[in-house]
């Protein structure tokens, strides 16, 4: 395999790995259950209910769903879209028509103001500003709170006499802190906080939600940000220190609508409302731990709320597969899981073919014309090569105004990041083939078509396959992350392990997206030996 | 004919403007009588050999593929026959090397090679890059014996570029004196000799046939 390719899955793989050594994994229930097709309904069009990345997300999203479902609206599920940016431009462009979103979050990371005032100022700025700017609704808060909580270990707590973020200021240099990239980068984070509280530490490391609590733990990072809401908090014993300053807005929970939605579907308004101000807070820490800890699926724990509210349809009850309900290894979970993995598996498949055959007839031609023409050549293959330095999410982020969520963007992305190597080798190898043996056809009589046909397409051909493997290894790669913006494929149960803490899930996804990238290289490594010319091979 | 002049003389770019790959800045080439300008150039080039300093041997083409080269761009009946007859001209068992790759071959080969390939359509004119520039010496030598009874015997015009005055003697009837770009000089070896045109030619002369002299 190439470098570029092994760089690109590295990181995925570095994460399941990372997941892996968390404790407590044998306990734990696949909850795979999120992405059950709803009723096949072809009369009215389904409601898109997506999710953010994380645990509490992927519930409020079930819980919506679940709730639609049971006044008899169908519902097409897209749990774990990237992160806030990524799922407000798709609700924003109507791609979705509901997610759940923290008022907070609205104040400060989309609309970029100050947090001020009280939970309700901030309800009514946030909703006030969202319709005027966007169109877009909140509806009534759900009932609880989620903020962030910054922690640490009891002992660290008792050792150092730390309390508040007052008192970590004072410490902070001595501690390591593992925040998540989100939190990291966030005005409402990291940056706010250090300011506010004047904080500097050792290192920030940016840990992923689910890998933060077994690190804290363990001993690798000393701070984290957690939620609020978090299952992690109780179970690990951990110090929650007050924002005594009072940085942090309140991030009240609430389903967000999409522009238009109200007046195009007032029953889904009407079957939402219900459910505002009737979660309180320690009713979702408990519903988060059985997610987190206990390891049941989203969608048994939403159907329970429900039915404790009495808003649900009466007829859900956990349907866990019998076969992920056993605590077993990974091996039997990912034999339980083939069904899913071979699906999986020959969508990310057509993902990366789709994008890279369009790709290669599209750069193909494109290195063959400029081999011609030095003067443009330059130009055009270093502004495909700056396609390259966007980094995945950025451009997947790009797409969703233009062409939605789903497949189509993620094509478009993939098929943009497969240009450049496959153009770039082209066009090198035609300009470059054998100088001294394509001067002396000139000079004997063949036109430059037959020199280009008959000498320099054939010399290059290796070096071309060689590009077509390096897009497509990358592709197979970055094909992963498509999940975030719905497009399916080997991604999905690497999004949905790392919200939901399921290092299983997060392997049945990593492992055969690894071997599926060897797999691609290896069987186009045969291609590019095939195509090379004979009389060039040694022996 | 021999063109002979230190590097950047001008004596390759003279020899591309009679095969239409330099469009000189003013003045006319004549080939045949006629001038290159007003010639397709396509068809100018099939209609004269060219040999250049490394062979420049098309390399996933056989040995065989090669030397038909022109003839089967010109359409010749039997391409196959005039690229063994080539070979054999060259001194090459047409049976052990129509099958062979290029990159199996010693420089010596590969240059006789080129000289098939140069003569398999019977030009009337070949064009000759030093064709023996880059030869060891041992090589070197047996190749510029067999050229020269080569070209005596097929009667065949040769254009050859070459630094090496020795070589010129040897192979050609006149010799040409390049520097800067001009031409100096053309008449045979002793005129040359008895009538330089310039200090510069008898320099030339002198230094180039001492050291060429001594390999």
């Amino acid at each position: 395999m190439t470098l570029r390719g092994v760089a690109r899955i590295a990181p995925m793989l570095a994460v399941a790995w990372a997941v892996q050594a968390s404790p407590g994994s044998a306990q734990r229930v696949a909850s795979d259950t999120l992405r059950a097709d709803s009723t096949p309904d072809t009369r009215v069009e389904p409601v898109v209910v997506a999710s953010k990345p994380f645990a509490e997300s992927f519930l409020l999203a079930e819980l919506f769903a679940q709730r639609l479902e049971s006044v008899g609206i169908p519902v097409d599920r897209r749990p774990g879209l990237g992160a806030t940016d990524l799922a407000f431009r798709a609700l924003r462009t109507g791609a979705i028509d509901i997610y759940p979103e923290y008022t907070g979050t609205g104040l400060t990371a989309i609309l970029g103001l100050e947090p001020e005032g009280d939970a309700a100022d901030v309800y009514s700025v946030v909703s006030t500003a969202f319709m005027d700017r966007f169109g877009v609704r909140w509806m009534p808060p759900l009932g609880f709170e989620n903020s962030y909580a910054i922690a640490v270990r009891p002992e660290t707590a008792d050792s150092l006499g730390v309390r508040t973020l007052t008192d970590l200021s004072r410490v902070s240099e001595r501690l390591i802190a593992g925040f998540s990239p989100d939190f990291i980068g966030r005005p409402d984070g990291l940056p706010g906080l250090a300011d506010r509280y004047d904080l500097t530490f050792a290192d920030t490391r940016p840990l992923l939600q689910s890998v933060k609590y077994p690190a804290l733990d363990e001993g690798a990072v000393d701070v984290i940000d957690g939620y609020t809401t978090d299952g992690g908090l109780d179970r690990y014993g951990l110090v929650v220190l007050t924002d005594d300053a009072d940085f942090f807005p309140p991030y009240q929970a609430a389903a967000l609508l999409r522009p238009e939605l109200s007046a195009d579907r007032p029953d889904v308004v009407a079957a939402l409302a219900p459910l505002s101000g009737r979660l309180d807070a320690p009713t979702m820490r408990r519903a988060n731990r059985q997610i987190e800890v206990d390891g049941r699926s989203p969608a048994g724990v939403a159907a329970d709320l429900l039915a404790d509210l009495a808003l649900g349809d009466g007829a859900s009850t956990e349907a866990v597969p019998s076969a992920l309900a056993r605590p077993d290894g990974l091996g039997s979970f990912l034999w339980a899981r083939r069904g899913d993995t071979a699906r999986q598996t020959l969508r990310h498949l057509w993902l990366v073919a789709i994008a890279l055959g369009a790709a290669t007839l599209l750069a193909v031609p494109l290195g063959v014309a400029l081999a011609r023409r030095p003067g443009v050549a330059e130009p055009v293959v270093r502004a495909t090569g700056l396609l390259q330095t966007i980094p995945s999410i950025a451009l997947l982020a790009f797409m969703i105004p233009v062409f939605g969520i789903g497949a189509g963007p993620a094509i478009v992305a993939l098929f943009l990041y497969s240009v450049f190597p496959i153009l770039r080798n082209t066009w090198s190898g035609v300009r470059d083939a054998d100088p001294e043996a394509v001067k002396a056809a000139r000079a004997l009589g063949m036109t430059e078509g037959q020199i280009l046909l008959r000498v320099r397409l054939p010399l290059a051909a290796p070096v071309v396959m060689a590009g077509v493997r390096v897009s497509a290894v990358i592709a197979v790669g970055t094909a992963t992350l498509a999940a975030f913006i719905g497009a399916g494929g080997l991604g999905d149960p690497i999004v949905a392990g790392l919200a939901l803490s399921d290092e299983r899930l997060i392997l049945s996804g990593a492992v055969p997206a690894a071997l599926l990238a060897l797999l691609v290289d290896l069987g186009l490594s045969r291609v590019e030996s095939a195509v090379r010319p004979r009389g060039l091979v040694e022996g | 004919m021999a063109l002979v002049g230190e590097s950047g003389s001008g004596k390759t770019t003279l020899l591309r403007c009679f095969n239409a790959l330099v469009v000189p800045a003013g003045g006319d080439v004549h080939v045949r009588g006629r001038p290159v300008g007003s010639a397709d150039p396509v068809a100018l080039r099939r209609s004269m050999g060219y040999v250049p300093q490394h062979g420049g041997l098309i390399p996933h083409w056989t040995v065989g593929r090669n030397v038909a080269l022109v003839p089967t761009l010109l359409a010749h009946p039997d391409a196959e026959a005039a690229a063994r007859r080539a070979l054999r001209m060259v001194g090459l068992p047409p049976d052990e090397f129509v099958g062979r790759w290029p990159r199996r071959l010693s420089g010596g080969q590969r240059q006789r090679v080129a000289l098939a390939r140069a003569l398999a359509a019977e030009p009337d004119l070949v064009l000759m890059d030093e064709p023996l520039g880059a030869l060891d010496a041992l090589a070197r030598a047996d190749l510029r014996r067999e050229l020269g009874t080569l070209i005596h015997e097929s009667g065949v015009t040769v254009l050859l570029v070459t630094h090496d005055l020795h070589e010129a003697a040897a192979l050609a009837d006149r010799i040409t004196v390049m520097r800067g770009g001009r031409v100096l000089q053309s008449a045979t070896l002793e005129a040359l000799r008895s009538d330089p045109a310039s200090r510069y030619v008898t320099e030339l002369l002198d230094r180039g046939l001492e050291t060429a002299a001594t390999p």
